[in-house]
C-alpha cells in the first residue's frame, strides 16, 4: 500500500493561471521586431497584386481598357468584372457589395480592376495605367439629404438601409425637466498600425491557401469560396500575424482579389496595402446625428427618453444592421428609464461604406447620452455623478427593449469606485515645461489662461452577438507527453489582433489542466470556426471552448488516474484531481500526468452562449447576451486662447466580470482610452464629396505619447453567470465612454456646448457655433424591425 | 532609378552640372515621402548627406553659418543661444525625424509650413548657393518665391545659410492640432534686435510662402519706443498695445481653409501667438535688466 505524501510543489500554484498578469505569449517577439506580421508574408516565386480604385463617389463605368497595363513588362493578370469565375458580390450580413465592380461605382475607392506582377512597383504602374472611362452621376454624400425622396438612390433597396424602433412604455409620458440636444459624430478610422495584407498560393486541388490578417476566418472563407466558384474545403485560410484590428478587418478586403489572381495565374500572389490604400481598403465608424430629448422628475428620475438618430452606412452595408440595433438598444444609456421612443435609422450614401469599429454603435449614443445626462445635472442643479448614481441600471432593470438585466451589473459600483479614483495634482501652468501644458511640443503658451476641466461619463455595451445569432466557438485542445513534462496544444480559429487573447486561452489550459507548458496554434480553418474577434467576445467564446476541451480532457486524464489507482489498490477518500503536474486521489499522488498520456488525450468541444432573441416591429425582445459596464472620468486643460487641449489624466473602472489577466485588462482600458481621446480631439476621416481629403498618417491624427495622459484604472469583479470564468468581454468599455467623459471636461473648462466630435481648436475658442441640422428628418416608412434587405427578399 | 552618391562638395557640383534633372536628397524626411506617394519619380537621386562642406556650423565674427545638411537635433544641442530657431527645431516631427531633417531640405522643399523658415526669414538670414561656376547669396527673401517654389538654379546645391546673431529676446511657437508630430496650423516667429531698435515678425503656414508682418514690425518697435522700453526694459508697455500687435500680426496672414483648419483660425491663432511673444520678449528684457 502507498503511503500517500504531500510532493514539494503541491502547495503552491501553477505559474501563469487564470488571474495573473502572465506575460504575453507574443510579447518577446513583438518587442525584439520579429514578429511577423502580414504584411512580411513572402514565399518563393511570389506575384504582386495592385487595385484600381475608383475616383468617383458615384459614376457610370462606360468601358474599361486593360492592354496598355497588360503591356507592361512583368504584369502576369489584369482582371475585371468581366473575369469574375462566379459570384460577384459579397458581405458580411448581406452579400451586395461587388467584388469588382461593374456597370456602376457607388463610393470613391471602390475596386474596379486588379493587376498582378512580378515587382510591386510594376504591378502599381500597371495600376496606373488601367483606362477606366466613367460617366460621373449625381451623388448623395449626407445622411439626412440621402432620406429624401427625391435623393439618388444608391442601392436598389432604396436608401434606408435597416431602421429601428423602439417604443418602451408611454413615450406621452411628462416629466417636470426637459432637456433637449443634437449631437453629431464624424468619420474615425481604426488606424491599425498593420495595413491590410495577405498571400494567397494556388493549390494542387484546384484550390487556394490563403494566409491573411483577418478577425474572423470561416466567415471570411464563406464570402471568398461563392466567388471563386469554389467549394469551402478548397479553399484553405490560416490567419497571418495581425496587426491591429478594431473592426477594421470584419471585412474582407484583398482576400478574393489576391486569390483571383493566383488562381488565374497559378503563381503565388501577395497584396499588402499601404497606408493611404488601407484608408479605402476598409470600413470606418460610422458617422452619426443624433437628436434627444430627456425628461426627468425634479428629484433627478429619469422619466423618458425620445431619441432620434441616423448613421450614415455609406455605399454598402457591412455590418450596418448590426451596429444601428446597437446604436439603437442603448440610446437611452446604462439607465432605469420607463418610457422610452428610440428611432434609428442607417442610411445608403455614396460615402465609403462604415462598419464594425470597436464600441459599435455603443460609441456614438454614449456621446449623445452622456451629454444629455450632463445637461439634465445642470437643470437640476444636481451633481451629474450623483445623478448618474440615481438612475443607474442594475440586475433585474428593465431595459427599452423590454430585455431584462439577468446577469451582473455592478453599475452603481463602477461609478463610485470611477469617482473615488484619485485626482491629478494641479501645478500651477506657469511653472510647467512648455511640453506639458496644452500645445505641447508647439512652444505655443507658459501658461496663459489655461483652465482646468473635469468630467464624467457611463457607458455600456453588449458581449458577444445579438439578436438571436447562433454565436459559437469550436476549440481542439490535445495533451501529450512534452519534452519537459505534460504538454497542452490549443487549436481554434480564433484570431489573437493584439489583444491578447491567446494569452488567456493559455492561462486557462494551465489552470484548467495543471500544466506549465502550453502550446497556442496559429488559427486556421482546419478547425471549427471561432465566430469573429470582435464584440469583446472572445474572452468569453473562445474561453469558454478552449475551457470545455480541457474538461473533457482532465475527465479522461482522471479515468485514467482511477484505473491505475485501483490497479496499484491505492485508497484514497474523495474524488481524484490535478494539480501542479499530477494526478491526486485525494490527497495520495497516483503519478505525473505525463505518465497518462500514452496515448495522448485529444479533445474538441463547441461554446455556445445563451439565446437571444430578434426584436418585434415594436423593437421589444431579449436582444443581448450579456452587459459590460465602464466609467470614466476626465481632467483637461485648455489653453482658452488657442482652444488647444490637452487631456491631464484619465480615470477608468470597468465591470469586467473577472480580471483573467489583469495587466492585460489594464492594456485594454489604456488603449481603449487612446481611440476614444483619438475621438474627441482629432481622429476624422475627412470627406469632400465623398472623396477622403486626409488618407494619411500625416492628416489622419491619432495621439501620441504627448497626448496621452497617464490612466488611473480600476476594475469591478462580480462575475457572469454563465460565462465561463465569470469573465466579460473587456476589449471595448474604455472606447465608449473616454470620448464623452473628455468632451465633458472640455465642456466644463470652457463653457461651449460642444456638440460635435471630434472637438475642434475653432470649437474651444468659439470661432464656430454648435451645430444644428434641420433635422430630425421624419421616420422612414419601413414595416418591421428587419434589415430592408430581409424583409424585402420575404416579402 | 539611380542614386548617385558624392563625398565632397566638388563631387557633388560635378554631379549635379551633369545631372541637373537630379532631385536632391538630404535627410530624405519630405523627398521619401513624395516618393512613397508617387507624387515625384526622378530618374535620379542625388545624395548631398554624406557632404562634410553641408555638415558644420561655423560661428565668425557676429554671423553664424549652418550648414545645410546640419539635422535638427544638431541645432537643438550646437545652437541653444539661438532661441527662437532651437525652439523651431524641438517643434520638428518626432525625434527619428529630427536625428534626419535638416534646415537645408526645409529651404529645398520651400514649404509655408517649413518649421525652420520663419526663424530665418525673422533672423534676416541669406541662402548660401552653390554650383561648379561659383557661390551666390540670396536673402531668404529672394530665395522663397512661393508655395514649394524656390530659386535654385538646375546646377545648384543649398550650401547653407547664415545670418547676423541678434541681440535680443526671440521665440518660435506653432499650432498644431496634436500635441507633438504635427504640421503647422499656423507659426510664428519673434525676434528682437535690440541694435536697430526693431522687431521681426515672421509667419508659417498662413499664406502661399513665409509672410513677414512689417505693420506689426513698426507698430510694436514705436509702441517700444513711446514707453521708454528700448532704453530702459523695466518700463510698463501697455497690454492694450501688445494686443494690437497681435491683431497687426495677424492682419499680414493671408491664410486659407484646408484639411488641417480654416483660415479663420489660423488668422486668430497668429494674434494670441504673436501678443504672447511680444509679453515674453518684454519679460526677457526685463528679468536680463534685473
Amino acid at each position: 500500500m502507498q503511503t500517500a505524501t504531500r510532493g514539494p510543489n503541491l502547495a503552491q500554484q501553477a505559474k501563469d493561471r487564470v488571474g495573473t498578469s502572465a506575460p504575453r505569449i507574443d510579447g518577446v517577439p513583438k518587442v525584439l521586431g520579429s514578429f511577423a506580421y502580414g504584411s512580411d508574408l513572402w514565399t518563393e516565386g511570389m506575384l504582386f497584386g495592385a487595385t484600381v480604385r475608383s475616383p468617383h463617389p458615384s459614376a457610370r463605368i462606360r468601358s474599361i481598357d486593360t492592354s496598355a497595363a497588360l503591356a507592361l513588362e512583368g504584369v502576369r493578370s489584369v482582371l475585371t468584372a468581366q473575369d469574375l469565375p462566379a459570384k460577384r458580390t459579397y458581405g458580411l450580413e448581406f452579400a451586395d457589395q461587388p467584388v469588382l465592380a461593374w456597370d456602376v461605382v457607388r463610393y470613391a475607392g471602390e475596386p474596379v480592376a486588379i493587376v498582378a506582377a512580378d515587382h510591386p512597383e510594376q504591378a502599381r504602374l500597371a495600376a496606373a495605367a488601367v483606362r477606366v472611362d466613367y460617366q460621373p452621376l449625381p451623388a448623395v454624400t449626407d445622411m439626412e439629404a440621402a432620406l429624401r425622396p427625391d435623393a439618388p438612390q444608391v442601392s436598389e433597396l432604396g436608401n434606408v438601409l435597416r431602421h429601428v424602433h423602439i417604443v418602451h412604455g408611454d413615450p406621452a409620458a411628462q416629466a417636470d425637466v426637459w432637456v433637449e440636444g443634437y449631437y453629431e459624430v464624424g468619420m474615425q478610422d481604426q488606424a491599425p498600425l498593420g495595413p491590410e495584407a495577405g498571400l494567397a498560393i494556388p493549390a494542387a486541388d484546384g484550390g487556394v491557401d490563403l494566409y491573411v490578417s483577418t478577425q474572423w476566418l470561416h466567415v471570411d472563407r464563406a464570402q471568398i469560396a461563392p466567388c471563386l466558384g469554389l467549394p469551402e474545403e478548397k479553399v484553405r485560410l490560416y490567419c497571418a500575424g495581425v496587426g491591429g484590428a478594431f473592426g477594421s478587418r470584419e471585412d474582407l478586403h484583398m482576400q478574393i482579389h489576391a486569390c483571383l489572381l493566383a488562381l488565374a495565374t497559378g503563381r503565388p500572389v501577395k497584396m499588402s496595402y499601404g497606408r493611404e490604400e488601407s484608408f479605402y481598403g476598409h470600413v470606418h465608424r460610422h458617422p452619426a446625428r443624433i437628436w434627444a430629448r430627456t425628461g426627468a422628475r425634479r428629484d433627478g428620475t429619469l422619466v423618458n427618453a425620445q431619441v432620434r438618430l441616423v448613421i450614415d452606412g455609406g455605399a454598402y452595408t457591412s455590418s450596418s444592421p448590426a451596429v444601428i440595433l446597437n446604436a439603437s438598444t442603448f440610446a437611452a444609456g446604462p439607465y432605469e428609464v420607463p418610457n422610452a421612443l428610440i428611432d434609428g435609422t442607417a442610411v445608403y450614401t455614396n460615402n465609403p461604406p462604415c462598419g464594425a469599429m470597436r464600441g459599435f454603435g455603443a460609441v456614438q449614443v454614449c456621446f449623445a447620452y452622456e451629454g444629455q445626462m450632463d445637461k439634465l445635472a445642470a437643470a437640476l442643479g444636481m451633481d451629474p455623478v450623483e445623478l448618474r448614481v440615481r438612475n443607474a441600471l442594475h440586475t433585474g432593470s428593465v431595459l427599452p427593449t423590454g430585455q431584462v438585466i439577468r446577469g451582473s451589473a455592478p453599475v452603481r459600483e463602477v461609478i463610485e469606485r470611477c469617482a473615488a479614483l484619485p485626482m491629478p495634482p494641479e501645478v500651477p501652468p506657469d511653472d510647467r515645461d512648455p511640453v506639458t501644458l496644452p500645445g505641447g511640443a508647439g512652444n505655443v503658451g507658459r501658461g496663459e489662461h489655461v483652465r482646468r476641466g473635469v468630467g464624467f461619463a457611463l457607458g455600456y455595451k453588449n458581449i458577444a452577438y445579438s439578436e438571436g445569432f447562433d454565436d459559437s466557438c469550436e476549440a481542439e485542445v490535445r495533451l501529450e507527453r512534452g519534452a519537459r513534462g505534460p504538454l497542452a496544444t490549443i487549436h481554434t480559429a480564433a484570431v489573437e489582433v493584439g489583444q491578447g487573447l491567446h494569452t488567456v486561452l493559455a492561462q486557462i489550459a494551465r489552470t484548467e489542466l495543471g500544466v506549465e507548458d502550453v502550446v497556442v496554434v496559429q488559427p486556421d480553418t482546419r478547425v471549427g470556426s471561432a465566430g469573429s474577434t470582435s464584440a469583446s467576445r472572445q474572452t468569453v467564446m473562445a474561453g469558454g471552448a478552449v475551457a470545455a476541451a480541457c474538461a473533457t480532457i482532465r475527465e479522461r486524464l482522471l479515468e485514467r488516474g482511477a484505473a491505475r489507482a485501483a490497479e496499484t489498490g491505492t485508497r484514497w477518500e474523495g474524488g481524484l484531481r490535478l494539480a501542479e503536474g499530477r494526478v491526486l486521489a485525494g490527497e495520495a499522488p497516483v503519478g505525473e500526468i505525463a505518465e497518462f498520456l500514452d496515448p495522448p488525450l485529444e479533445a474538441r468541444e463547441v461554446f455556445r452562449h445563451r439565446q437571444t432573441t430578434p426584436l418585434d416591429e415594436h423593437g421589444q425582445g431579449d436582444p443581448h447576451v450579456m452587459f459590460a459596464f465602464g466609467a470614466q472620468r476626465a481632467v483637461v486643460e485648455v489653453d482658452e486662447d488657442l482652444g488647444l487641449a490637452r487631456v491631464v489624466q484619465l480615470a477608468a473602472v470597468q465591470d469586467v466580470g473577472r480580471a483573467m489577466n489583469p495587466r492585460g485588462v489594464e492594456g485594454q482600458i489604456e488603449g481603449g482610452s487612446a481611440q476614444g481621446l483619438g475621438l474627441a480631439l482629432f481622429e476624422e476621416v475627412r470627406l469632400r464629396e465623398g472623396r477622403i481629403e486626409n488618407a494619411s498618417f500625416t492628416d489622419y491624427l491619432v495621439p501620441t505619447i504627448l497626448d496621452m495622459p497617464p490612466v488611473v484604472s480600476d476594475v469591478v469583479e462580480e462575475p457572469e453567470p454563465g460565462a465561463p470564468f465569470g469573465a466579460k468581454g473587456v476589449g471595448e468599455g474604455a472606447t465608449i465612454v473616454a470620448t464623452a467623459a473628455i468632451v465633458a471636461a472640455l465642456r466644463n473648462a470652457t463653457g461651449r456646448e460642444l456638440n460635435r466630435v471630434p472637438v475642434t481648436p475653432d470649437d474651444l475658442v468659439g470661432l464656430v457655433p454648435p451645430r444644428t441640422t434641420g433635422g430630425p428628418p421624419p421616420v422612414p416608412d419601413v414595416p418591421g424591425p428587419r434589415p430592408v434587405y430581409e424583409y424585402r427578399h420575404h416579402t | 532609378m539611380e542614386v548617385l552618391r558624392p563625398s565632397s562638395l566638388r563631387e557633388a557640383l560635378e554631379m549635379r552640372a551633369a545631372h541637373p534633372e537630379a532631385l536632391p536628397i538630404a535627410g530624405g524626411t519630405d523627398v521619401m515621402v513624395e516618393l512613397n506617394f508617387g507624387r515625384r519619380r526622378p530618374e535620379t537621386i542625388l545624395d548631398v548627406s554624406r557632404l562634410p562642406e553641408l555638415q558644420v556650423i561655423r560661428r565668425e565674427g557676429g554671423t553664424i553659418f549652418l550648414g545645410a545638411g546640419v539635422p535638427y537635433t544638431w541645432i537643438m544641442r550646437e545652437l541653444p543661444d539661438q532661441v527662437a530657431l532651437a525652439q523651431a527645431s524641438r517643434t520638428v516631427g518626432s525625434p527619428q525625424i529630427r536625428n534626419r531633417g535638416t534646415v537645408g531640405g526645409n529651404l529645398g522643399t520651400a514649404s509655408p509650413a517649413g518649421d525652420a523658415l520663419p526663424v530665418l526669414a525673422a533672423y534676416e538670414a541669406e541662402v548660401l548657393l552653390a554650383s561648379v561656376t561659383g557661390t551666390r547669396r540670396l536673402s531668404w527673401r529672394d530665395f522663397l518665391r512661393g508655395p514649394k517654389r524656390n530659386a535654385l538654379a538646375p546646377d545648384e546645391l543649398i550650401v547653407g545659410v547664415e545670418w547676423n546673431v541678434p541681440q535680443g529676446p526671440g521665440s518660435f511657437s506653432k499650432i498644431g492640432t496634436r500635441n507633438a508630430m504635427v504640421i503647422a496650423i499656423a507659426s510664428v516667429c519673434l525676434q528682437v534686435d535690440e541694435t536697430t531698435r526693431g522687431l521681426r515678425v515672421a509667419l508659417g503656414s498662413v499664406g502661399p510662402t513665409i509672410l513677414r508682418a512689417p505693420e506689426a514690425e513698426a507698430f510694436g518697435a514705436g509702441v517700444l519706443d513711446e514707453a521708454g522700453a528700448w532704453a530702459d526694459p523695466r518700463a510698463t508697455v501697455p497690454q492694450d498695445a501688445v494686443m494690437r500687435f497681435g491683431e497687426l500680426t495677424a492682419a499680414a496672414a493671408r491664410p486659407i481653409d484646408d484639411v488641417r483648419g480654416t483660415a479663420a483660425y489660423r488668422r486668430h491663432g497668429c494674434a494670441v501667438l504673436a501678443s504672447r511673444a511680444l509679453t515674453w520678449a518684454l519679460a526677457d528684457r526685463r528679468a536680463v535688466a534685473g
